[in-house]
């Protein structure tokens, strides 16, 4: 199965079990989790059900195209359902069955792994879902997001894309892999992967960088005083993605490393207050489309 | 009386493997607790647990309560009678409320006043009627990780999936967060079905159809002995680690044991590197050859039966391949860095936010390092391997291999240090700085590594401490309390000929060359100082020595800390040995009187009686082999040369006054009492201890 058949199949089971299919956020970020599609929406009351593909950069696991196993940029299938299903783990091991991943011919396991994002004020309790002893899902009950308790309780999914198509494909490289019939990963992504490498670990230029973090806050925070609360996350993932350049390039030292996810961090928990006040203040609107307003 | 068995079973979403034996034991007593509570007897309880369910079976479990008579107390006697001597309202309201009348009154006393009292009968309640409280012990297990779910607003260790509930074949009513009880469990995730139990006896063997081996011992002896029958059929050994054995049980329903391989290229990495994949990573056994040599095989534990299991080994080979290759790729980029280029960036790694960079810290022990060596006497080309082995002690700390297996630290350290041509005596010194890891791990064997052990454990514990890092309670994040028993068995075992007092000085003289903020180093040294007295009170405990043997040979400090050891074993055997009896109150009564002394000046010339006379005499006789025996820290023998003076501090007890008017005389006694104080004293003050020869 293609990568681009693999993540039809995902959009489509999930959109059957009532997941809104959103497109990737259009801004850079280190995980899925990060889209303000997630962090935001699975604050408060409402109901929230949704699936999309999220690219995830993570400059500091670039290797120039050079490794089989890590990439600077790779995707993951994100699932977000608030308030979290009973059945979910049958309805994800369902969708582990339309990938043509069959249980019974393998060994799947739910294995404890508690996720943790400082820099985002965020806890959950769950699991790596393993096939046959390799990591293919993140499973996670959010407990707290942006400082904030979680509740309801939403449940998150994230598939590795590219380690599940090693497995489905039988590839020992990432850049084998077929994203679709004749296309490879090597074809579409090589030669990003080494120009960002290059860039990370080489060319970027670090002034620049230590000084977009610092505009990028600012800015962030006249958005906040203005309580825009999308337009200031955005540059809270701004600040991070040019963050993770700097620490990927090694200038950042440990205390100062501290210092700058603590600058992240305030940010990101007045931003989460911020957006429950708002919906508050909008009545949670979602939570009429579902009548079930009486349950707030 | 008619009995049944009663089985609880309630089944989860997958709970952490390392919770699971503590969840059992909790489980057991908390319905042992709840059974004797509600006074309902059994025979015998047996418990259940896999990562899905935690079960409890009780047998043979009384179908109801004994019966009760009770004597219900009411109101006092003279408010139950009325002024005509006849029984009050407040008498009959009593009786009636109780379902009696005045007839069954009785009058007893309690703390001096009477009362009435009826007999009431109460009629034992139905097991049926309190069975439904099962949920209460449910409730009350502990887990040290507990989450919320869905709309719930409980915490518990995973969302609660179905409760089976059976008295013999009859479903127990009650509910838990919307899962309401009833008389069906669920098998394997994906061998088993959801089955209807019939019996509350007939659920373990019901499970086994389903592919569930619900007792947890019984999987792990599954799996123990698929590995025994492995090692015969390929003639080699699996060391069995008993925390991954137990980990693997807790992660799987049905056990099913294979082993896969992995490229023989790979055995050029550490093999430290190769188990911490393997184990830690994976959850695989390792694999050896009879002579130890580690083999290209692993252990794996599926969780199902034998049916496609090629697959699932192919799978996991596939990991473990990508895994190493990861490992080599560290291993080789890591062997590209020069010594110095690591070095250079420990200046950007904070050791703690105080205390400065792991630079910094280095900086420190090559300074404490090297003034330890020169005051052990160390000859020149140890003391040259000592700076050496500390100005390199923590370059591996930012190699890719440490970064990715914490645990290597060290390990790596040697390895590459011989890799870049540093001497054996260096190389092994960087692995063996880190020794003794844990409670029972090997000491430094040389020199060099047990300097270098000292020197970073007691910078690490000096700076805390003076930081304000002082451990708490279970509060200790830099291990400080591990790492002072390492110091306290370094020095002991290798016989440091430098007085703990003095090893501590000399660290604090170095600080106070530094920039770290400290208030006050004196505080710093008595709080390193008290801290470093409750480790060695701690290990004496372990070894069967009580405080007060501990104290009297600390009286002066904890000196040399093999000299304590020697001294507090020795004490501890004299003072149960029924033949030191009388030497011992002969000194004690000496050195208690001694304490009242102002000197040791003894003036022949006031000497009044033979007695004083002779004791003095004994005292200058026997002083010399004494110290002489002391230097050799032989105490057994130096005890012995004691022994010689009880007869005459007896006589002197016997025929001398000492608390005499005359001033000079008597300080002239109390100075020779002092003088037989100081001999002792440099065993142990032996007015502190709680002889118990007469036991």
């Amino acid at each position: 199965m293609h990568i681009q058949d693999m993540i039809l199949t995902l959009q489509k089971h999930w959109s059957d079990e009532g997941c809104i299919l959103m497109q990737a956020y259009d801004t850079e970020k280190g995980a899925g989790t990060m889209s303000p599609m997630t962090l935001l929406r699975s604050l408060g009351p409402e109901p929230w059900n949704v699936a999309y593909v999220e690219p995830s950069r993570r400059p500091a696991d670039g290797r120039y195209g050079d490794n089989p196993n890590r990439l600077y940029q790779h995707h993951q299938f994100q699932v977000i359902m608030k308030p979290s299903p009973d059945n979910i783990q049958e309805l994800y091991l369902d969708s582990l069955k339309k990938l043509g991943i069959n249980p019974l011919e393998h060994d799947i396991r739910f294995v404890e792994d508690n996720w943790e994002n400082p820099t985002l004020g965020a806890a959950g309790l769950g699991w790596e879902v393993w096939l046959d002893g390799m990591e293919i899902t993140q499973f996670t009950y959010f407990q707290q997001i942006g400082g904030l308790e979680a509740k309801p309780v939403a449940v998150e999914i994230t598939y590795g894309i590219e380690r599940l198509a090693s497995y489905i494909q039988d590839k020992e490289n990432v850049f084998d892999l077929t994203w679709t019939e004749g296309v490879t990963v090597s074809d579409i992504f090589y030669q990003p992967e080494f120009e960002h490498s290059t860039y990370t670990f080489e060319a970027s230029d670090t002034d620049l960088l230590f000084n977009l973090f610092n505009q990028y806050e600012q800015e962030a925070k006249r958005a906040m005083e203005k309580a825009l609360v999308f337009p200031a996350y955005d540059y809270v993932l701004k600040c991070s993605h040019t963050f993770n350049l700097l620490d990927a390039r090694g200038v950042i030292s440990v205390t100062e490393r501290t210092g700058y996810i603590g600058r992240v961090r305030n940010l990101a928990r007045e931003i989460a207050k911020l957006y429950v006040e708002k919906r508050e203040a909008l009545g949670f609107p979602l939570l009429k489309e579902e009548g079930s307003h009486d349950n707030k | 009386m008619t009995t049944s068995n009663v089985l609880f079973e309630i089944g989860l979403e997958e709970m952490p493997a390392r919770f699971l034996s503590d969840t059992e034991k909790q489980l057991t007593e908390k319905t042992k607790a709840w059974l004797e509570a509600s006074r309902l007897a059994y025979s015998e309880i047996d418990t259940f647990i896999t990562p899905r369910r935690f079960a409890v079976l009780i047998h043979n479990l009384e179908s109801k309560q004994p019966d009760l008579n009770e004597e219900v107390r009411g109101p006092k006697l003279q408010i139950a009678k009325d002024q005509a001597g006849e029984w009050s309202k407040a008498a009959i309201g009593f009786c009636k409320g109780q379902g009696k009348t005045v007839d069954d009154i009785v009058v007893k006393t309690v703390d001096g006043h009477d009362y009435i009292f009826v007999e009431k009968y109460i009629e034992g309640k139905l097991a049926t009627a309190i069975l439904p409280a099962f949920k209460d012990v449910v409730l009350s297990l502990n887990f040290p990780k507990n989450m919320r779910w869905g709309n719930r607003s409980l915490r518990f260790i995973r969302p609660i999936k179905w409760i089976l509930a059976l008295n013999d074949a009859e479903v127990i009513p009650f509910e838990i967060e919307g899962v309401t009880s009833g008389n069906e469990t669920r098998g394997h995730r994906f061998l088993g079905q959801t089955i209807t139990v019939k019996d509350a006896l007939a659920y373990e063997a019901a499970l086994k159809e389903e592919y569930v081996i619900a007792d947890a011992n019984k999987r792990q002896s599954m799996i123990v002995e698929q590995i025994k029958a492995l090692e015969t059929e390929q003639d080699f050994v699996v060391p069995i680690d008993e925390d991954l054995l137990e980990e693997v049980t807790h992660l799987v329903e049905y056990p099913t044991v294979f082993f896969g391989e992995f490229s023989q290229d790979f055995l050029d990495v550490p093999e430290e590197a190769l188990i911490t994949s393997m184990k830690e990573h994976q959850r695989y056994f390792p694999v050896r050859q009879t002579d130890q040599t580690l083999l290209p095989y692993f252990i794996a534990v599926r969780n199902g039966n034998r049916d496609h299991i090629d697959t699932v080994k192919r799978g996991n080979e596939k990991v473990l391949n990508a895994r190493l290759k990861d490992a080599v790729f560290f291993y080789e980029e890591d062997q590209k860095q020069s010594i110095e280029a690591n070095n250079e960036k420990l200046t950007r790694m904070v050791f703690q936010e105080k205390l400065g960079t792991l630079h910094d810290k280095v900086e420190r022990v090559e300074a404490i390092s090297q003034s330890v060596a020169i005051a052990l006497q160390l000859d020149q080309p140890v003391v040259k391997d000592v700076r050496r082995a500390a100005e390199i002690s923590k370059f591996d700390l930012v190699t890719q291999m440490v970064n990715e297996f914490t645990n290597l630290q060290g390990v790596m350290g040697e390895k590459y240090a011989r890799l870049k041509g540093e001497s054996d005596a260096v190389s092994i010194a960087l692995n063996e700085q880190y020794m003794p890891r844990h409670a029972h791990d090997d000491l430094p064997a040389s020199t060099v590594g047990q300097i270098l052990s000292v020197s970073d454990k007691m910078d690490t514990i000096v700076g805390c401490i003076a930081v304000g890092l002082m451990p708490t309670g279970s509060q200790d994040p830099y291990a400080l309390r591990r790492q002072a028993m390492g110091v306290v068995q370094i020095l002991e075992r290798f016989g440091w000929s430098l007085s703990f007092e003095n090893l501590l000085d000399l660290i604090i003289s170095h600080y106070e060359t530094t920039s770290i903020e400290v208030d006050d180093y004196q505080v710093v040294n008595q709080n390193v100082t008290d801290f470093f007295r409750a480790r060695v009170s701690f290990l004496a405990k372990e070894r069967g020595i009580e405080r007060d043997v501990v104290e009297a040979v600390t009286h002066r400090g904890l000196g040399q800390l093999h000299q304590l050891f020697i001294k507090a074993e020795l004490l501890e055997e004299k003072r149960k040995d029924e033949s030191f009896k009388q030497t011992e109150e002969a000194l004690v009564r000496s050195m208690n009187l001694a304490n009242k002394a102002t000197t040791t000046e003894v003036e022949a010339h006031l000497f009044e009686n033979e007695s004083e006379t002779a004791l003095y005499q004994t005292l200058l006789e026997v002083r010399a082999a004494y110290e002489a025996r002391i230097s050799e820290e032989a105490y057994q023998e130096a005890l012995s040369e004691l022994e010689a003076l009880t007869p005459a501090i007896n006589r002197f007890f016997d025929e001398t006054m000492v608390m005499v008017e005359n001033e000079k005389v008597k300080n002239n006694r109390l100075a020779l009492l002092n003088q037989v104080k100081q001999l002792v004293d440099l065993i142990g003050d032996f007015t502190q201890i709680e002889w118990k020869q007469q036991f």
